[in-house]
């Protein structure tokens, strides 16, 4: 095995030198040397070992696969830091373009950091979270270690490798201009391979689970796994310009090419925001709150509603463009149908709490996710409404469409997440509890309060330049240019910055708490409950 | 199932699994979730009915109200059109000078200039025509080109130092570097300063009148009122394209300028150039 890996990794060390030297441009350099290191540095690791005794492993059946998790743990709050900071930085770029500072052209321009910063909240911050909560509980609720073992490494270091490969590309000006799917042909199939890697192990874990059904949050895990594979894959069909160089060129064009990235591009927050983070709170809430989950029927009904529903929305964002209409109509008719579908998932958190609101008092981790299902549901409305053609064609392109998304991915995803932090961290690590459960208070404050700002500065300046936009005399002329309606979203601008500011603060509070808490701890190990004795007996 | 007991809180049964100590009760599906659930489906049966929805074979389903955006957005067109034909006719008819003395014609031609201008002219002429360095203001009284309406509509119509257009206003100063030495062009930078600032070397400015009738006064006049026939700029009236600071004017008359515009007759129609121009012209400054 060790001189497959030793073969493997020269080879891989080999191919990116001489990719590095016939590069066709500097992002395919900079990235082919990256690998070029880090192949080397693993070649010599192996090499090293290679014949040594394999180390007695602590790692056994009857303990749970938790290393991985504690690093994604981490990575999570690293790559939310990063993610936050990046997303602050640029909303004041928007209220101040002087800081797009000449000396840093054209790397850091908005144009740029923009990608950056939905890449690193969506797919570092928000990826990490899921691929680390989905691996917690697939092996709680089904009873059994990971499948795999080791294996489970790869997805998350492969996940970072793609991340990093990433962020660097679109510094570096390599992207495929696909919102949300900017990362060009190389990087996207090595994330394929990592992909299909999780989830395999995750099915690997389901396969040989002790528990007689599959518990909820593994069902919207899987769909969220599934379909991410599935979209990623068709989204990003494109041919090479040249393998020594990351231009590539898509196989679909003009409005066929359109649709199949908003195909894409919704179900990214169908699928990725949506599914994946149900499958979070299915777990956490009712274990967070002590209680069991509210109605099985409902958690029946709405995820498969969910899934068939949420395919078809992609054409609402294409709404008075070249798109044929019939394509509209299907998007908008579906996308109001999945209100009460995507509400389900917000009765069943909410209700879950039943005999036990009492906590909202003395328990923040709580607070968080009651507010984080709040936002849900607020978010999941506004999406339906925002969908109809004649609201989409007031709110289309302005930044109510930046309130709406922000509303979702900082009240509903990014309070989600913390509190699943706040969940595992003591967990993971041996302590009875956070540090500092008032730091926590804090921080649901800061991001409560930052959210707000935000939204609301955003609805405000979103229905204003639409309203600008559209405004005509009465002889059916223009009445504002473009430019008045940005300079008079100065004001909110900066409020939306502060909003960042903010909920930024918030999550550095977290941090502190997560190092305050960890420092010190040794890993816990947790046993794997004998799950057979828990097993239902057949019905 | 076996397993199944009753919640104490609520009451309600349970379905008998408990996965890592989660359990689920048997809540039936909240009556109004199903209803509004039930109610958009309803709603959208209609709606997909109603409008273009389904994909056949060959286009689509219509939906019973015969609803297209293109349609829709081409008889939004078409209304105006007609509602305007009338002063359209009117306006490509006028001949441009006089263009101001029929005031609803001039009324209509404004209120379309000013959307052309808002949409086309205002990303370097400013959303207000106050201009930036390099683009002229189009607000005062000081034409490079002439501020009478033909003129005005020639310059539009044609552009400045383009080479898609064979009449483009057109006149290329020399680059004095090559030509003068740097004692002489801070000289000459001098004079011009002189023209419209107290703040001046006078000495200097004496040394550059010469260098200046020399090089410079068969473009822009003995008394350097410019010349709008070849766009040589007025340097006595403290308006400045570029600016009129010793630095800068140091800049223009060592490397000279060369501000080109497009030539939007290649661009918009005839009855828009029409428009923009009696726009331009009436934004304060025309002649």
């Amino acid at each position: 095995m060790d001189y497959v890996k030793i073969i493997l990794l020269g080879l891989i060390t080999v191919i990116a030198a001489i990719a590095s030297s016939w590069a066709r441009d500097l992002a395919y350099q900079v990235h082919a040397l990256l690998i070029m290191v880090i192949s080397f540095v693993m070649f010599i690791y192996v090499l090293r070992n290679t014949g040594e005794p394999a180390k007695a492993t602590m790692e056994h059946d009857g303990i749970y696969f938790d290393g991985v998790i504690r690093a994604g743990v981490i990575a999570t709050a690293f790559w939310g830091i990063a993610g936050f900071l990046v997303g602050t930085f640029i909303a004041f770029q928007l209220a101040f373009p002087e800081l797009n500072f000449e000396w840093g052209q054209p790397f850091t321009n908005f144009g740029r950091l923009r990608p950056l910063h939905t890449s690193a909240v969506i797919f570092a911050f928000g990826g990490n979270a899921l691929i680390a909560t989905s691996l917690y509980v697939v092996q709680r609720t089904s009873g059994v270690r990971l499948w795999g073992g080791n294996t489970a490494w790869f997805v998350f270091w492969g996940y970072q490798l793609f991340i990093v490969l990433a962020a660097t590309g679109y510094l570096l000006g390599s992207t495929q201009s696909k919102e949300y799917a900017e990362p060009e042909w190389y990087v996207d199939i090595w994330l394929t391979i990592v992909w299909v890697t999780y989830l395999i192990i995750y099915m690997g874990t389901i396969f040989k689970r002790k528990e007689k059904h599959i518990y909820v949050a593994n069902w919207f895990f899987l769909a969220f796994i599934v379909t991410v594979a599935m979209l990623h894959v068709v989204n990003n069909l494109s041919i090479p310009v040249s393998i020594w160089g990351s231009k590539s060129v898509q196989v679909f064009s003009g409005v066929q090419d359109a649709m199949t990235q908003w195909w894409y591009g919704h179900n990214a927050v169908g699928f990725f925001l949506t599914a994946g983070f149900l499958g979070m709170m299915y777990y956490f809430v009712p274990k967070q709150a002590g209680r069991p989950v509210y109605s099985y029927k409902l958690s029946i009904i709405h995820f498969w509603a969910l899934i068939f529903l949420y395919i078809w929305a992609g054409p609402h964002h294409l709404h008075y463009t070249a798109l044929p209409d019939w394509a509209a109509t299907l998007g908008m008719v579906m996308s109001i149908i999945l209100w009460m579908p995507s509400w389900g998932g917000m009765i069943n958190g909410l209700m879950t709490l039943q005999g036990a609101w009492d906590k909202l008092r003395t328990d923040p981790i709580m607070r968080m996710f009651v507010l984080s299902l709040g936002f849900y549901g607020m978010s999941t409305f506004e999406g339906p409404m925002m969908s109809i053609r004649a609201v989409n064609s007031l709110s289309h392109y302005t930044d109510w469409t930046i309130g709406h998304v922000h509303s979702g991915a900082l009240g509903w995803n990014g309070m989600i997440t913390f509190a699943c932090i706040y969940f595992l961290t003591p967990r993971l690590w041996g302590r009875a509890r956070m540090y500092s459960m008032s730091a926590i208070n804090w921080h649901f404050w800061l991001a409560t309060l930052g959210i707000v700002l935000y939204a609301s500065s955003m609805w405000v300046t979103g229905i204003m330049e639409g309203l600008m936009w559209r405004e005509v005399d009465d002889q059916g002329f223009l009445v504002n240019s473009f430019a008045d309606t940005v300079s008079a979203k100065f004001p909110m601008y900066v409020v939306r910055g502060l909003g960042g500011v903010l909920f930024l603060s918030g999550a550095l509070v977290m941090v502190w708490n997560m190092f305050m808490t960890i420092r010190g701890a040794t890993p816990a190990t947790a046993a794997v409950p004998n799950a057979t004795a828990n097993a239902t007996p057949a019905e | 199932m076996a397993d199944r007991k009753v919640d104490k809180e609520t009451g309600v049964e349970t379905t008998g699994h408990s996965w890592d100590g989660i359990e689920e009760l048997n809540n039936p599906l909240p009556r109004w979730w199903l209803w509004c659930l039930y109610l958009t489906m309803i709603w959208g049966l209609g709606y997909v009915i109603a409008y273009p929805a389904w994909p056949m074979v060959s286009g689509a389903t219509e939906g019973v109200l015969g609803w297209s955006t293109r349609a829709n957005v081409a008889r939004d067109i078409e209304e105006h059109e007609a509602k305007n034909a009338p002063l359209v006719t009117a306006l490509l008819g006028a001949e441009m000078d006089t263009l101001t003395d029929d005031a609803d014609l001039n009324r209509y031609a404004v209120a379309r200039g000013g959307a052309v201008f808002r949409a086309q002219c205002s990303q370097c002429h400013g959303s207000g025509a106050a201009g930036a360095k390099g683009y002229p203001n189009l607000l005062d009284n000081d034409w490079l080109w002439g501020g009478e309406m033909a003129q005005i509509a020639h310059t539009i119509r044609h552009g400045i130092r383009n080479d898609t257009d064979d009449d483009a206003r057109y006149s290329e100063m020399p680059a004095f570097g090559d030509i003068l030495e740097q004692e002489e062009i801070a000289a000459t930078v001098e004079y011009v300063i002189s023209l419209s600032s107290p703040d001046h070397d006078a000495a200097l400015a004496t040394t550059g009148s010469e260098l200046f009738a020399d090089n410079c006064s068969s473009c822009h006049g003995e008394a350097a009122m410019g010349d709008k026939d070849i766009g040589a700029p007025n340097l006595t009236d403290a308006i400045w394209l570029y600016g009129g600071d010793r630095e800068t004017l140091t800049y223009t008359i060592v490397n000279a300028r060369f501000g080109v515009m497009p030539a939007w007759g290649q661009r918009l129609s005839e009855e828009d150039v029409r428009a923009v121009s009696a726009y331009v012209h009436g934004l304060g400054g025309g002649e």
